[in-house]
């Protein structure tokens, strides 16, 4: 395979996988606005900085206010990971490699593509917002379903899926962090008792917080919160699960190839990290410390694979 | 209900006769379309442009920043070719081609045809499209043209004009697969009430005819690739698709280089190499060590590959010298030539402007003319003399007098017709054919192609660029 065609589809696939994730995170932060009493602008600037995107936001705007911001994150061009950058780009990349894809796969995405360029082709009125957020996860899921129910298990498969994983990891470590890095001083002061609104945010932003109850118990404890996404193995955005993934994948890319590159070492050092590290041991090294590292680390091993397996553009 | 405004009232209908009888290859047809209701129909006509647009089916128009992929609208009702009147078409196409191959090779070899005084050697020495670097150099097989598009137009019942010979980079063909696929979606029942012979093998026939003529270098199982300029090309859905159609890889110049005598790409193991190479990039492009040094679409060092046996390129460089449009007044004398029998298809009259005689009764008789440029496509830079304003062909004539040699010109043909679908029902459109021929030690043509249809009333343009549409074209086993 062309390493062009290698790094169309890893990008296709992070493209469309942060375009979700941007829905959810906007979706959290709805809810949050509608169940809490005071409202405040404040809760976007945690969305923003979720999103990576608080210091670009600043560049573009003068005040931070709701309606500004879910558009900066939905619908504007000027910032490259709002939803519909996300798709433009995602489709992109679609169409330069759709040799490499079947037709369903394709046809989902471009798809996505028409509809979510009509939905969005004008600001969203706060009225349509659940149905706006609805079609950009009816979408994906739509191009997932494509992609898994059709697609040949081969090289093309497994760098798709290293893509998503890598951004997927990538947010789920963002969201985490940052809510932690701004949910934090408020646990110490008041102890064990936080707004739970705000922990129920966390969770809804990765589609968990009915999960969370089966798992653990009613109780939003922020140690089983970032238990459940760091190290647990069954939930699907964590970051355990998204390591398994990306190094089953790289693996199956090693045997067809007969060769390993840095980026084997790299993630299957990462995975035993994050299987052997308990919540406890993590927490009291400090949480933030340790999530910065791992983005650093996860974007690291993003290089190491474009490097080995000769991705360019 | 038939309307007819507009339409030249003379032109042949493909469908129906004067007496509003069916013609004998619509006849099953047209019983089944005067069994439909119209709203359905309508309702249908929408489905297959949503079946189009989601499949991504798209084309770039030149010059219009906004809009970078538009859809060809595509019309209902197939056009249909009984099997007696294919196989006279196939038979002309054939020893057409076959000339034309036969041309390509005596040019750039002993130019026996200009010894004989049969072409003037300044049409082919100072032509553009003609390329010293092939000169001496006979490609794998002697194949030149791999892939060429015939486009044809009918004026009656038996008669049929070849228009053009696209023996470069005919496109289009990936409208003739769609088409009949979202035909056979919509209308299954219409495809067990005629017998209509299949297009859907194109793919594979073209795989396996590049495959068969691997360059002498290649030892193995050819590797075949398909060269498009780029995602942002008016045709780089039709690259894709026929990649992956095939099932080879579709790359861009800049995933190639030359290394060790070969051309190779980029891949995620390294360097590969590629022996067969479908070429949708112009030979200016094509390298620019030989051709534009400012070409960033090819591959530097290509041309000396090829020449060294260790690269086929499909269509091979310096094919275009014969559809050139000056050349192909000649036509008729080079199909006698090279197969010594008249042509069994007829060229359409041409003038050649370089000619003071033709120019001469040319800019005497504008008003019922065609006039086009000798390199020019896609229905760009011609004038239609009977539609054009007068300031038009006053503005044209003084470009013609300017470059004489630029320019040919041809009668109107009154162009047949088909119906379309309209609001109010069927309305007749003029069209064109375009069948697809591929060459390796045998001739192959598809059985079927690209019906092309002008979309307005009387219009005689039918080019995609020019606001023009498609139509599955059937051909029939009779």
């Amino acid at each position: 395979m062309l390493g062009r065609t290698a790094n169309g589809l890893y990008w296709m696939f992070r493209y469309i996988e942060r375009a979700e994730n941007g829905a959810r995170l906007i979706d959290a932060g709805l809810r949050m606005s509608l169940t809490r009493s005071e409202a405040t602008e404040d809760d976007w600037d945690g969305v923003l900085q979720s999103a990576g995107v608080r210091e670009l936001y600043d560049e573009v705007h003068d005040t931070l206010t709701s309606s500004d911001a879910i558009d900066f994150l939905l619908r504007d061009r000027a910032n490259s990971s709002s939803v519909m950058s996300c798709i433009e780009a995602g489709r992109h990349n679609a169409r330069m490699v759709r040799t490499a894809l079947t037709r369903e796969t394709w046809e989902a995405t471009n798809e996505c593509w028409i509809e979510m360029k009509a939905m969005l082709a004008k600001k969203a009125r706060p009225a349509d917002l659940p149905e706006i957020i609805d079609t950009i996860k009816r979408c994906a899921g739509l191009i997932r379903g494509a992609f898994h129910g059709t697609m040949l298990r081969n090289e093309i498969f497994n760098f798709s899926r290293i893509g998503t994983f890598i951004e997927r990891a990538d947010n789920t470590a963002r969201i985490l962090d940052v809510k932690y890095y701004v949910l934090l001083p408020a646990v110490a002061a008041v102890g064990s008792s936080m707004d739970n609104v705000q922990w129920e945010s966390i969770l809804r932003s990765v589609s968990a917080h009915r999960a969370y109850g089966w798992v653990y118990d009613a109780e939003l404890r922020p140690s089983n919160i970032a238990d459940f996404l760091i190290s647990n193995g069954r939930m699907p955005r964590s970051l355990a699960y998204c390591y398994e993934k990306i190094v089953s994948n790289l693996g199956y890319l090693a045997r067809e190839y007969g060769e390993t590159h840095a980026a084997h070492a790299t993630a299957e050092q990462t995975l035993a990290s994050l299987r052997s590290r308990s919540i406890t041991n993590i927490m009291d090294q400090g949480l933030h410390e340790y999530l910065e590292e791992f983005i650093s680390d996860n974007n690291r091993l993003g290089q190491e694979i474009s490097d080995g397996y000769r991705f360019y553009h | 209900m038939v309307e007819n405004k507009g339409t030249t009232p003379l032109a042949f209908d493909e469908m129906m006769n004067a007496d509003s009888s069916p013609r004998q290859p619509y006849s099953t047809y047209n019983e089944w379309y005067a069994s439909q209701d119209r709203n359905r129909l309508i309702a249908k006509s929408k489905e297959a442009e949503n079946i189009f647009r989601k499949t991504g089916i798209t084309f770039a128009v030149y010059g219009h920043a906004d809009s970078s992929e538009k859809l060809i609208p595509f019309d209902l009702i197939p056009r249909i070719i009984s099997g007696r009147e294919w196989r006279k078409l196939a038979q002309g196409i054939e020893q057409r081609v076959i000339a034309l191959n036969a041309f390509l090779d005596d040019i750039y070899h002993k130019q026996e045809i200009v010894r004989a005084g049969r072409i003037p050697r300044e049409l082919i020495e100072k032509n553009d499209a003609f390329l010293p670097q092939m000169i001496g150099f006979r490609p794998p097989g002697g194949v030149y043209t791999h892939i060429v598009g015939t486009d044809i137009v009918r004026t009656g019942e038996d008669q049929f004009y070849v228009l053009e010979d696209n023996a470069r980079t005919p496109s289009g063909v990936s409208y003739m697969l769609e088409n009949r696929e979202t035909m056979m979606q919509m209308f299954p029942e219409l495809f067990h009430q005629n017998r209509v012979r299949p297009v859907e093998n194109y793919p594979y026939l073209l795989r396996q005819s590049l495959a068969s003529l691997a360059p002498p270098g290649c030892s193995g199982k050819p590797r075949v690739a398909v060269l498009t300029p780029g995602i942002y090309n008016s045709a780089f859905y039709e690259h894709a698709f026929l990649a992956d159609m095939m099932g080879v890889e579709l790359v861009e110049g800049s995933d190639l280089r030359v290394i060790d005598g070969k051309v190779k790409m980029r891949t995620t193991r390294g360097y590969e190499a590629i022996d067969v190479l479908y070429r949708r990039v112009d030979d200016d492009f094509l390298d620019p060590l030989t051709f534009r040094p400012d070409s960033a679409l090819g591959i530097p060092g290509i041309m000396d590959v090829y020449r060294a046996g260790n690269i086929t390129i499909a269509n091979a460089p310096g094919t275009g010298i014969s559809d050139d449009k000056a050349i192909y007044s000649y036509m008729p004398e080079i199909v006698e030539f090279y197969t010594g029998r008249k042509p069994l298809l007829e060229n359409v009259p041409t003038w050649r402007c370089s000619e003071p005689q033709s120019l001469k009764y040319v800019l005497e008789h504008i008003e019922e003319l065609v006039i086009k440029e000798v390199h020019g496509s896609g229905g760009y830079g011609m004038l239609v003399g009977p539609t054009a304003t007068r300031k038009e062909r006053t503005i044209f004539a003084e470009k013609l007098k300017a470059r004489p040699g630029n320019y040919i010109a041809q009668p109107t043909l009154s162009l047949s017709t088909v119906p379309i679908l309209v609001n109010k029902g069927i309305a007749p459109r003029h069209v064109d054919l375009r069948p697809y021929v591929l060459v390796s030690d045998k001739v192959q043509i598809i059985p079927g192609g690209l019906t092309r249809v002008a979309l307005k009333a009387g219009s005689l343009v039918v080019n995609s660029s020019q606001g023009g549409g498609t139509k599955d074209t059937w051909v029939l086993e009779d």
